[in-house]
């Protein structure tokens, strides 16, 4: 169904090719998964199905793609639009239009679909994404996994052979995620779709694959294979496999189902040691980093929290999680004072955040939002670091310092927006702890973030609450918040609902457990490192 | 339920499901009638029915839409109009000779080249008054654009164009789809600046924020442009050279009719040649959209129908407007009571038995979401406010 014929695609400028030697075919009704680390060209590849690489983008692509038999080199984006449906990043940069049902019918009415035929896809479209009720809501009030289902929804109704999506499930919680891939593995079975997608969250995706094509690094040839096979060798991969290559599992297994059949021996093993306590929490005693009591806050008239209770302590990890909308940022938010409590008390390390000067609070908490670049205004890296000292009070050179331990090769005459994801969140990270806040709150810290990346944010996570820093972090990960927290707090509809040691919140909840908790269930164990040093320990 | 059946009890109870929604167009008409109705009189009586008028038929039948949200700030831009008005007759005089002197404000003394300019001064009830009914005969004109706006989604009046227009036509909704992502990118910026330990509110705020909120909107237009294309925007036919030549010659001349056609209206000599011209010019450009729409591929998918609740919501508009038209000439002092001497001006009874006509629509148009669809839930909702 699609071809790359020797494709290599270069951009004026760049020194070395964004991707080179792509020699592959994805064969019709296959779910073919993408993967590699951050910047290796996983969307410029994307990108070359849909024709926007190079027509949209420029740059210069050689070799060849043939999508059904349609080159892309003389068919523009807007004559494959009957062939390849594009879902890109944020949908809500994909809607042109502002009811649901517009929306889906928009790609119809520019193909020049007849009325008759538009009404009937629509419906069916409704129908197959669960989106009947939807039908005439404003896009705007949609949560993100109905926004990805209505983005995805609205390429299909044009009913194209191809399916090509970027990161799908980044930016939605467990159960959304669940929801968009389950319509996915349907086109796949029951419409015979080709669907091409790249993913980070791998521990989401990976066990539908059909094929798994690996870039490894920049400009370097492919990998393409069966998934186990590709896994066993491939540096990005899901806690599931890592534990299966420490047991020495073969095949591997990239289900929680398929590794849990094959657990029964390494349980019995693990069996005499306990998890080790996550980290030593020091004792609770002095005034707590912050305390929430009573808290409720409004958003005009609907109730977004509702008596929410919580107390951190210096060094101590609490990871929020909970669905899509279900108050998270907005307790992160509180905390700094960007919402003033309706009712109930907010103390952060003895103030009130909304009554305290920004200049003040800047030395009591500081919160990287879930889109980092919010907070850079320069224009250079260097500029950046400057204006937090000057923002903070802090000595000249401090945030520099910051940034040279969070990312070493960074220069300063970069500017922040052609830093990767991962880079800026460390950079947004230095700029808050210029001040040296006792609480650090993240949002989202690990949306678009590779697994590299992210056992980087979570070093300097725990080396900051190794210096007594208490951090509160808000995430859709499961697996970052098994490998950081000390505690979880579950939050539903503004009101905490559960509320205790890591362990025991992640491994009782379906929706919230890792893999790793979920294989070894009812043993406790959370991450692969446990695991391994629990059977170092042992031989 | 089935789908069959809920469709009849949507009939049965005038819901406005999509099907039975009325045209955008006739909600436009209605309200431009008002409008213009209410640019024919400056009697605040007559006025305040219009709006009366106007913002019953809001709340009866609008959605909960968020275009529906914009008829609050239409509202307060009229008071705002009122204000602005008055301060004026304040501060700069007013030219109606007045008696009663409410206050003397000290006059600034101003060069003789600036005669006929007064700032301060005396300040009476008159003037007042005057200025008054202007700023709500100028309110009322807002408040009936804002109906409208929030009646009718701008976007569905804009799908009504024909289709050569159509690209032009998507302009305008990206827009204005643009303009609300605008201003929570503003908000969200803002509030980050207190992260940074810098004041979140006044002006420096604003325009610090300004240079991030340009690039992101850039962006942003970047990524729907690309999308729009991956979806098939701007495919075209194939159209013979003739056609597209013929295209261009009927548009063309038609234009430059009109333009003709309106200079000899309004100008004191060629009365007599303007209207043909005009009309010969629009018939010519209609021609030349018409063929141009040939050349675009695209249907319409559930076009907005112009059915008989069109036709009596879109009459009353009309009816209103016409009714005071003729109220203008007959009836001239009722309409514009003079503002000396003072007087309590009086109801005229026939132009506000016409102004009730108005009303017509809160009865026949479809009511919004009577067990249609449902209503957003909070937890969403919520997110977007917190955004």
């Amino acid at each position: 169904m699609i071809r790359f014929e020797q494709v290599s695609v270069s951009y004026d400028g760049a020194g070395r090719p964004a991707l080179a030697g792509i020699d592959l075919t994805v064969p019709e009704g296959e779910l073919c998964l993408l993967v590699g680390p951050s910047g290796v060209g996983k969307s410029t590849l994307l990108g070359t199905v849909s024709g926007l690489v190079p027509h949209f983008t420029g740059g210069t692509l050689r070799g060849r793609v043939t999508v059904d038999g349609r080159d892309t080199r003389t068919h523009r984006p807007r004559e494959l639009a009957d062939v390849v449906g594009t879902v890109g990043q944020d949908p809500l940069a994909h809607f042109v239009t502002d009811t649901v049902e517009d929306e889906l019918a928009y790609g119809m009415e520019s193909l020049g679909i007849p009325p008759a035929t538009m009404r009937r896809r629509v419906e069916e479209t409704l129908d197959l994404l669960g989106l009947a009720g939807l039908r005439d809501r404003p896009i705007a009030t949609l949560s993100g996994g109905q926004r990805q289902r209505v983005a995805i929804g609205s390429v299909l109704t044009a009913h194209p052979k191809v399916l090509v999506l970027d990161e799908p499930t980044s930016a939605l919680d467990p159960a959304a995620a669940e929801e968009v891939l389950a319509v996915l593995q349907r086109l796949v079975h029951d419409l015979g779709t080709t669907v091409l997608l790249a993913e980070h969250r791998l521990e989401r995706v990976v066990q539908y694959a059909d094929q798994v094509i690996l870039l490894p690094g920049p400009g370097a040839a492919p990998v393409v294979g069966a998934p186990a096979e590709v896994m066993a060798a491939s540096p990005v991969h899901p806690p599931v496999v890592a534990l299966g290559r420490l047991a020495g599992w073969s095949p591997l297994p990239l289900s929680v189902r398929d590794a849990r059949r094959r657990a029964a021996p390494l349980r019995e093993r693990l069996e005499p040691q306990a998890p080790a306590a996550a980290d030593d929490v020091p004792p609770g005693d002095g005034e707590p980093a912050a305390s929430v009591s009573g808290l409720g806050v409004r958003h005009g008239h609907t109730v977004a929290l509702h008596d929410v209770e919580l107390s951190v302590r210096a060094g101590e990890t609490v990871a929020l999680m909970g669905r899509n909308g279900a108050g998270k940022s907005t307790l992160l938010r509180t905390l700094v004072g960007m919402h003033e409590p309706a009712r109930g008390t907010v103390r952060v390390g003895g103030v009130a955040p909304h009554r305290t000067r920004p200049r003040d609070l800047l030395r009591h908490v500081g919160l990287v939002p879930q889109e980092p670049r919010d907070l850079l205004y320069a224009d250079t890296v260097a500029a950046e670091c400057a204006a937090a000292d000057r923002d903070a009070g802090a000595t000249p050179g401090t945030c520099r310092t910051l940034v040279s331990a969070l990312l070493p090769d960074v220069s300063d005459a970069t500017h922040p927006r052609d830093l990767s994801e991962g880079q800026r969140l460390a950079l947004a990270l230095a700029v808050v702890l210029t001040a040296r806040p006792p609480l650090i709150l993240l949002d989202e810290p690990t949306r678009g973030l590779d697994y590299a990346a992210k056992a980087r944010l979570v070093e300097v996570l725990r080396d900051l609450a190794g210096q007594g820093h208490a951090i509160v972090l808000a995430t859709h990960d499961v697996e970052l918040a098994a490998e950081l927290a000390h505690r979880v707090v579950i939050i539903a509809e503004g009101e905490i609902v559960a509320d205790g040691p890591a362990a025991e919140v992640v491994v009782s909840s379906p929706a919230f457990a890792p893999q790793v908790a979920k294989i070894l269930a009812p043993q406790q164990w959370l991450t692969v490192s446990q695991v391994r040093d629990a059977l170092e320990e042992a031989s | 339920m089935s789908r069959e059946s809920r469709m009849r009890e949507n009939r049965a109870s005038g819901a406005a499901g999509r099907a039975f929604a009325l045209h955008a167009g006739a909600w436009w008409i209605w309200a431009l009638g008002l409008a213009t109705a209410a640019s024919r009189t400056t009697n605040p009586l007559l006025l305040a029915l219009l709006i009366g008028v106007a913002g019953y038929v809001v709340a009866a039948r609008r959605t909960d839409a968020p275009w529906a949200r914009s008829y609050g700030a239409f509202l307060k831009l009229g008071l705002a109009v009122i204000g602005i008005r008055l301060a004026f007759a304040v501060v700069l005089g007013s030219p109606i000779p007045g008696t009663h002197i409410l206050v003397t404000l000290p006059e600034v003394p101003l060069p003789d080249w600036a005669r006929g300019v007064r700032i301060g001064g005396r300040v009476s009830a008159e003037g007042l008054v005057f200025a008054f009914c202007d700023g709500l005969k100028l309110a009322t004109l807002l408040v009936c654009v804002g109906a409208a706006n929030a009646l009718a989604s701008p976007a569905r009046l804009l799908k009504s164009l024909p289709g050569a227009l159509y690209e032009a036509g998507v302009a305008v909704v990206v827009a204005m789809t643009f303009a609300p992502h605008l201003v929570a990118d503003v908000q969200r910026l803002r509030a980050a600046r207190r992260l940074r330990g810098r004041p979140d509110r006044g002006l420096k705020a604003l325009l610090q924020v300004g240079l991030p909120v340009l690039e992101g909107a850039l962006e942003r237009s970047v990524a729907l442009a690309a999308a729009m294309d991956a979806r098939g925007y701007g495919r075209t036919a194939q159209v013979p050279a003739a056609v597209r030549h013929t295209t261009s010659a009927l548009t063309l001349g038609g234009l430059l009719g009109v333009c003709a056609g309106t200079y000899g209206l309004l100008a004191d000599t060629g009365a007599g040649y303007g209207l043909p011209l005009l009309i010969a010019g629009l018939v010519l450009a209609l021609a030349g959209l018409h063929l141009g729409g040939r050349r675009s591929v695209r249907t319409r998918y559930r076009p907005d129908r112009w059915g008989a609740r069109a036709w009596l919501v879109s009459a009353s508009g009309v009816a209103v407007a016409a009714l005071m038209i003729w109220a203008g000439t007959s009836a001239p002092q009722a309409l514009h009571p003079p503002a000396v001497p003072l007087t309590p001006p009086a109801l005229p009874l026939w132009p506000a038995a016409s102004i009730l006509i108005g009303l017509l629509p809160a009865f026949v148009a479809p009511a919004p979401d009577a067990g249609g669809a449902p209503s957003p839930q909070p937890t969403t909702h919520r997110e977007e406010t917190a955004k």
